[in-house]
C-alpha cells in the first residue's frame, strides 16, 4: 500500500530506490527495513534537539528507544508520523523513508501518512465524550473511512488484538474515560489497530500503569509485531530488554548505539551506553 | 532557641492584624449578601402586595399589559414575549458569529493574530450600552428601513440586531476559554488517527468542550434577556403579542425603566407592577445563571481530575 498523494496523478513514477532493498540482520537473520532514517536533525524554534539520526527500523520487529530525559525519543518518534511539526515553530530536516517513500517529500499528506503510522501516547487519551465502541472508531469516523455496517466487526477484532473483548464486550456504550488507566491504554491501542496501520509508534506507553497493566501491554506488544511494525520509546532499560528486537539507545539528541537488544545490553560498545546502562547516569 | 526568638516578633504581631482583615473581608462578604436579601425581600414583599390584587390566573391568563390605562390588564406574556424576540434576534447574530470567531480564535488563529482579535473583540464588550443604543436608534434602524418594507422607526429588530453584536465578545471569550481547555492531548489523539485539523476540532475538540460552550451561550441569553438600555432605546413602548420584529413592542426591562423614570406614586398597583416584572426577570435570568454554572461546572469536572 502506497501512501495516497495530493496530487496522485501528476506525481511522477517513483523510481524505487537501492535503498529500499536495505535490510537489516537481526540475530543473523535478514529483515527488511520498514522504516529508513536517513541525516534526521529536528528543532523547537532554533533549538536543535536532533542531530544527524541515522537509522533503519525492522519490519515486524520491536525496536526499543531509551535514553534519558530529554534526549529527545519523543521528538524523534513524533517526526516518524510528522506529529512533530503540528508544534508551532517546530522544523525537520532530513528524510524518513517509509517503504523507501520520502514521508517527507512536497507531495505527501502528513493526515494520510498517519493513518499508516499510528501512535500510543504516554497517558492514556480516550475520548472522553465517546463510548467505548466509538472511541475505538473513532480513527475510522475521524477520517470517514467506516464502512457501515461494518463497524461491530472491527470493533471486536481491533479489541480482540488489545486483549480488551473479554473484559469489554459488554460495556461498549459506557463512556471511554469510565475505564482504569491499563484498560484506557488498551483502548487507545485498540484506537490505533482499528485504523490498520503498517507501523505502530509507542511513547512510554506503560509509565502510567502499575506492573500487572504493563506485563498486558507487553505482551499485546509481542503478539502484534506478527501483524505491525512497532517503535517503543521507554524509560525502562528491563522493557526495552523483555519486548525489543533491537534498541536504540540516545543521548543529548544524538544515536549512539543501535544494536540488537541482546548485544546492546550485554556487550554495548560505546562507553556512554554502557554508563548509561549500568545506571552510572541518567 | 535563638531561631524561636528570631520569628517571635512577628508572630506576636500578625494575629492582631489578621483577626482585623478576617473581619474586614467576613464583612464585606456579609454586607453584599445582605444587599442581596434586602433587594430580593423588597421584590417578594412588593411582588406579594400585587397578587393580593391581581390573581395569578390574569397574570399568566391576559394577553394583554395595561396597567397605565383606564382598563387595566396585567398579562405578563407580551413583555415576556417582547423580552424573547429582542433575545432571539440578539443570539442568532452573537451565536454564529461568536462561536465561529472563538474556533478559529482557539483552533486555527496564528499565536499573533489571535494576541491582536481576543483584546479587540473584548473592547467590544466595554463600550457602554448606551452607545449601542443610540447606534440602533439612528444608524442601524434607518439603514434597515431602506431594505425592509414596514419596518418602525422603533422596532425589535434593530436593537436586537445590535444586542447580538455587543454579546459576541462574551460568547466568543467564554466559548474560547472552554476550547482551549481541551487537553492537547485529545487533540493530538485525533491527530494521530490519521484526522484532519477541521476534523478534530469538529469531532473532539467542540464536542469535549460543549459544556463549557453551553454554559457561555446560557450566560449570554440571561444577558440578552437583562439588558436595558438598547431595547429602552430603539425597541420601543408597546407592550404587544407579537413576533413581527419590524413593529415597536416593549420588554421586562423597558416596562421597568418606563415606570421607573414616570410619576407613578408609591403603593399603587402600578407602582407594584415594576416589581412584579422583577421578579420574573430575576427568576428567568437566575434560572439560566444557574444552569450556567452547572454545565461549567460539569465540564470543569471532567478535564480537572
Ligand atoms: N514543545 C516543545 N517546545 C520546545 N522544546 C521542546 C518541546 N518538547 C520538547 N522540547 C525539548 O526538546 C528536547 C527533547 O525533548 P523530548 O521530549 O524529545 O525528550 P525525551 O527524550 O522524550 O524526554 P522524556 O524521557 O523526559 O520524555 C528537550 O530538550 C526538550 O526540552
Ligand atoms: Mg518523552
Amino acid at each position: 500500500m502506497l501512501i495516497e498523494t495530493k496530487e496522485k496523478r501528476e506525481a511522477p513514477p517513483r523510481v524505487r530506490s537501492a535503498n529500499l532493498t536495505e535490510v537489516v540482520a537481526i540475530q543473523n537473520a535478514s529483515v527488511k527495513a520498514k522504516l529508513q532514517v536517513e541525516g534526521l536533525s529536528a528543532w523547537f524554534g532554533t533549538n536543535k534537539v536532533l542531530f544527524g539520526i541515522r537509522m533503519q527500523i525492522p519490519e515486524n520487529r520491536v525496536t526499543a528507544i531509551i535514553g534519558p530525559s530529554g534526549c529527545g525519543k519523543s521528538t524523534f518518534i513524533r517526526t516518524l508520523n510528522r506529529m512533530h511539526e503540528m508544534v508551532v515553530g517546530a522544523r525537520v530536516e532530513g528524510q524518513v523513508r517509509l517503504d523507501g517513500q520520502d514521508i517527507y517529500a512536497q507531495d505527501i499528506d502528513p493526515v494520510l501518512l498517519r493513518r499508516r503510522v499510528g501512535m500510543v501516547f504516554q497517558k492514556p487519551n480516550p475520548f472522553p465524550t465517546m463510548s467505548i465502541r466509538d472511541n475505538v472508531l473513532a480513527g475510522l469516523r475521524l477520517t470517514r473511512a467506516l464502512d457501515r455496517g461494518r463497524g461491530e466487526e472491527i470493533v471486536e477484532t481491533a479489541l480482540r488484538q488489545a486483549a480488551l473483548w473479554e473484559e469489554l464486550s459488554d460495556r461498549l456504550d459506557e463512556p471511554g474515560g469510565s475505564l482504569s488507566g491499563g484498560q484506557q491504554q488498551r483502548l487507545v491501542i485498540a484506537r490505533a489497530l482499528a485504523v490498520e496501520p503498517d507501523v505502530i509508534l509507542m511513547d512510554e506507553p506503560c509509565s502510567a500503569l502499575d506492573p500487572i497493566a504493563t506485563a498486558r501491554i507487553e505482551d499485546r506488544i509481542h503478539a502484534l509485531k506478527e501483524k505491525y511494525t512497532i517503535v517503543i520509546v521507554t524509560h525502562n532499560m528491563q522493557q526495552a530488554a523483555r519486548v525489543a528486537d533491537r534498541t536504540a539507545f540516545f543521548l543529548l539528541g544524538e544515536l549512539i548505539e543501535y544494536e540488537n537488544t541482546n548485544d546492546l545490553f550485554t556487550a554495548p560498545k560505546d562507553k556512554r551506553t554502557e554508563d548509561y546502562i549500568t545506571g552510572k547516569f541518567g | 532557641m535563638k531561631p524561636a526568638a528570631a520569628i517571635k516578633p512577628r508572630a506576636r504581631a500578625t494575629p492582631i492584624r489578621e483577626r482585623v482583615v478576617e473581619y474586614a473581608l467576613l464583612g464585606s462578604g456579609l454586607f453584599s449578601i445582605l444587599t442581596t436579601a434586602v433587594i430580593l425581600a423588597v421584590l417578594v414583599y412588593e411582588t406579594a402586595g400585587f397578587f393580593s390584587e391581581v390573581s395569578l390566573a390574569d397574570f399568566f391568563g391576559d394577553t394583554q399589559w395595561t396597567p397605565l390605562f383606564s382598563d387595566k390588564h396585567f398579562g405578563i406574556w407580551p413583555l415576556v414575549l417582547g423580552t424573547l424576540l429582542t433575545t432571539a434576534i440578539a443570539m442568532a447574530v452573537a451565536l454564529p458569529l461568536g462561536l465561529l470567531a472563538a474556533i478559529y480564535l482557539s483552533e486555527f488563529a496564528p499565536e499573533k493574530v489571535r494576541r491582536v482579535i481576543k483584546p479587540a473583540l473584548e473592547v467590544l464588550a466595554g463600550v457602554p450600552t448606551i452607545i449601542y443604543g443610540y447606534f440602533a436608534l439612528v444608524f442601524l434602524t434607518p439603514l434597515l428601513q431602506k431594505l425592509i418594507p414596514g419596518l418602525a422607526g422603533f422596532n425589535a429588530l434593530s436593537p436586537g440586531i445590535v444586542m447580538g453584536i455587543m454579546i459576541i465578545p462574551m460568547i466568543s471569550s467564554l466559548s474560547e476559554d472552554a476550547l482551549h481547555a481541551v487537553p492537547m492531548s485529545l487533540k493530538e489523539g485525533a491527530w494521530a488517527l490519521g484526522a484532519s485539523r477541521l476534523a478534530a476540532v469538529f469531532r473532539v475538540t467542540i464536542p469535549t468542550a460543549l459544556s463549557g460552550i453551553a454554559a457561555s451561550v446560557i450566560l449570554a441569553v440571561s444577558r440578552a434577556v437583562g439588558e436595558t438600555m438598547i431595547v429602552a432605546i430603539a425597541a420601543g413602548q408597546q407592550p404587544r403579542l407579537t413576533a413581527d420584529p419590524r413593529v415597536p413592542i416593549e420588554t421586562m426591562t423597558t416596562y421597568i425603566v418606563q415606570i421607573s423614570l414616570g410619576d407613578t406614586p408609591t403603593g399603587t398597583i402600578e407602582y407594584q407592577t415594576i416589581f412584579v416584572v422583577g421578579a420574573s426577570l430575576f427568576a428567568m435570568t437566575f434560572g439560566m445563571n444557574m444552569l450556567s454554572q452547572r454545565l461549567a461546572r460539569r465540564f470543569r469536572g471532567k478535564y480537572e481530575p
